[in-house]
């Protein structure tokens, strides 16, 4: 900011659109336009192979009669609820756990990311075998005497599943979250508490927790909408029918289900990806808005 | 310096060591049945670490069910095609909304803030029936071109160029040299450890992509490895040897990245949870 009056020489007027031209078109054309496609079909009963025409609000009044829907919303909803909490505290307590400086500390942190860097994909896989019938983990429980349980033929045991593995997958990133947010927390408050005689676990209570708020704040924000917005996952250990009779179908599995192939119902599924787009956005703002509330108190 | 007594050091060491269990495990076993030969009992109780007699039959087999090494090539084409777009794009762009004063700065900058917020998974099908339109639907060229530019990235140039101090582009500008020449000789070769973590995420993002890739590509000659893998569990996972070894295909070459570059890895999480 101090010397425009040198800059602007140095420039022609046409080079800073040259430099943005690749980026804001990329965003324009695949990005922008296509919410706004999404926008407007929403309100049409377009097809895939045709442009359809415009029907007023039926594709939401549809919704409202559609199971499919509901269960749709209730899976990705119920993610949301069971997911956040997990992802929100067991990082932190993965990060509490590495951020001591011991020798060794620093492979331990590589090792807890791994899943992070394998693709879902691969994951869901590794996870459909051990959880198989006669996989890992029933071989470990019949260790232990109990089993063998299905996890993918029940329609709970298998979304509940998919929301371990979610809460798995995510562990080593959020916990790099927290590490970066800890190492700025003061040293001497935790010193200070001990002094005055604080066990950990009130230390952790009135210490760290506070101090990691706005932390805590973010990563329930991202896990959040990440929850909500749940496919892979689901879709490989349920498979493309969502389960048992569908039941365990997420609202993107149902956009992706309902809008593909070629006789898409593209109408429907643009209403029902607003849907989408509309909670995830109140999600972040409902998380981000608590944390206001809650630290002006 | 607050000391860790003995027992808490144990026990440390003792809940590192089982939650390494809980996320390397899993890989380990099935790094393991990839190589359990066919003759060899994957359901033995108690479970049975280590191969037997161990075998790369596994790794053959599955390339005679799936192309896994076309599939992997196209996941390589991709990741990089998605690595060479974003550094161009995303550093012209980041440069421009940092470093240039023009009108419509503030709107362009704006622009990618929105696209930051609406989430890839709503407008998957808007972007599915253009690229019909374009009859570019399954190609490979359909699966790079939306994120070719991602609106993350452009952010994180931005505030890489923007933290650069002014005083050595201004040395150049004394000396006659104009924006490219600035942008291309001094800016770009400063911000180069922003440009390693923008490729890195580029290469993962794409290579672990599945959602777009399975809307978008039909014709399994085109595949890409995650969708391939889909695929093959869906039509082989009663032989979990094979699905083992495909896995370990897709998962090695990002394991081994990681190893080398991790201090990246670790840094994007940083820069992106705080733009994100």
């Amino acid at each position: 900011m101090k010397q425009p009056s040198v800059r602007v020489r140095t420039h022609r007027a046409a080079s800073p659109w040259l430099f943005l031209i690749p980026g804001l078109g990329v965003i324009a054309a695949f990005n922008l336009y296509p919410f706004l496609t999404t926008v407007r079909k929403a309100f049409t009963d377009a097809r895939t192979l045709t442009p359809g025409s415009w029907v007023g609000l039926r594709n939401f009044q549809d919704m409202l009669d559609d199971d499919q829907f509901w269960v749709a919303l209730r899976n990705s909803g119920l993610y949301v609820l069971l997911v956040v909490p997990f992802t929100v505290l067991l990082p932190l307590l993965l990060a509490l756990l590495v951020h001591k400086r011991l020798p060794g500390v620093t492979f331990f942190r590589s090792a807890f990311y791994t899943p992070v860097v394998a693709s879902v994909v691969v994951v869901s896989l590794i996870w459909v075998w051990m959880l198989d019938d006669r996989g890992l983990i029933n071989g470990i429980l019949r260790f232990f005497g109990a089993g063998p349980v299905a996890f993918l033929g029940d329609e709970w045991l298998l979304l509940f599943s998919a929301m371990a593995l979610t809460v798995w997958k995510g562990l080593g990133y959020y916990m790099i979250i927290y590490l970066a947010a800890l190492a700025d927390v003061p040293r001497e408050l935790h010193e200070a508490a001990a002094v005055d005689g604080a066990g950990a676990l009130r230390r952790f209570v009135s210490v760290t927790v506070p101090a990691l708020r706005s932390t805590m704040v973010l990563v329930g924000a991202l896990s959040s909408v990440a929850a909500f917005k749940v496919f892979s996952e689901v879709y490989l250990l349920a498979g493309p029918t969502g389960g048992p009779a569908g039941q365990d179908t997420t609202l993107v599995m149902l956009v992706q289900r309902t809008g593909t192939g070629l006789s898409g119902r593209v109408g429907y599924a643009s209403a029902l990806s607003l849907v989408v787009f509309v909670i995830a956005l109140l999600l972040m703002l409902l998380v981000l808005r608590a944390d206001r509330k809650e630290s002006a108190s | 310096m607050t000391r860790i007594s003995g027992w808490e050091k144990a026990l440390r060491y003792l809940l590192m060591l089982a939650v390494l269990g809980i996320t390397v495990g899993p890989f380990l076993w099935q790094l393991s049945t990839s190589f359990k030969g066919a003759s060899e009992d994957i359901y033995t109780y108690p479970p049975g670490f280590l191969p037997e007699h161990p075998t790369l039959g596994n790794y053959s087999g599955v390339a005679d069910i799936i192309p896994v090494w076309d599939y992997a090539l196209n996941s390589l084409k991709v990741a990089l095609t998605n690595v060479v777009t974003n550094l161009v794009g995303a550093s012209l762009a980041g440069y421009a909304l940092a470093r240039l004063r023009f009108r419509g700065r503030r709107l362009a900058g704006l622009a990618f803030v929105v696209a930051l917020l609406v989430p890839l998974e709503s407008v998957v099908i808007a972007q599915f029936t253009m690229m019909r339109d374009l009859h570019l639907n399954n190609t490979l060229t359909a699966v790079v071109l939306p994120g070719a530019v991602g609106a993350l990235n452009v952010l994180l140039m931005r505030n890489a160029f923007a933290n650069l101090p002014y005083e050595i582009e201004e040395a150049a500008v004394i000396d006659g040299a104009n924006v490219w020449q600035r942008f291309l000789r001094i800016a770009l070769p400063s911000v180069r450890g922003t440009l390693a973590v923008v490729a890195i995420f580029s290469f993962m993002g794409a290579w672990d992509d599945f959602l777009w890739p399975l809307i978008v590509l039909s014709d399994s000659d085109h595949f890409t490895l995650t969708v391939g893998l889909n695929y093959l569990h869906g039509t082989f996972q009663q032989n979990p040897r094979l699905v083992a070894a495909g896995t370990i295909v897709a998962v090695a070459p990002l394991i081994v990245l990681f190893a080398c570059l991790q201090r990246y890895f670790f840094r994007g999480v940083g820069e992106g949870a705080v733009k994100g």
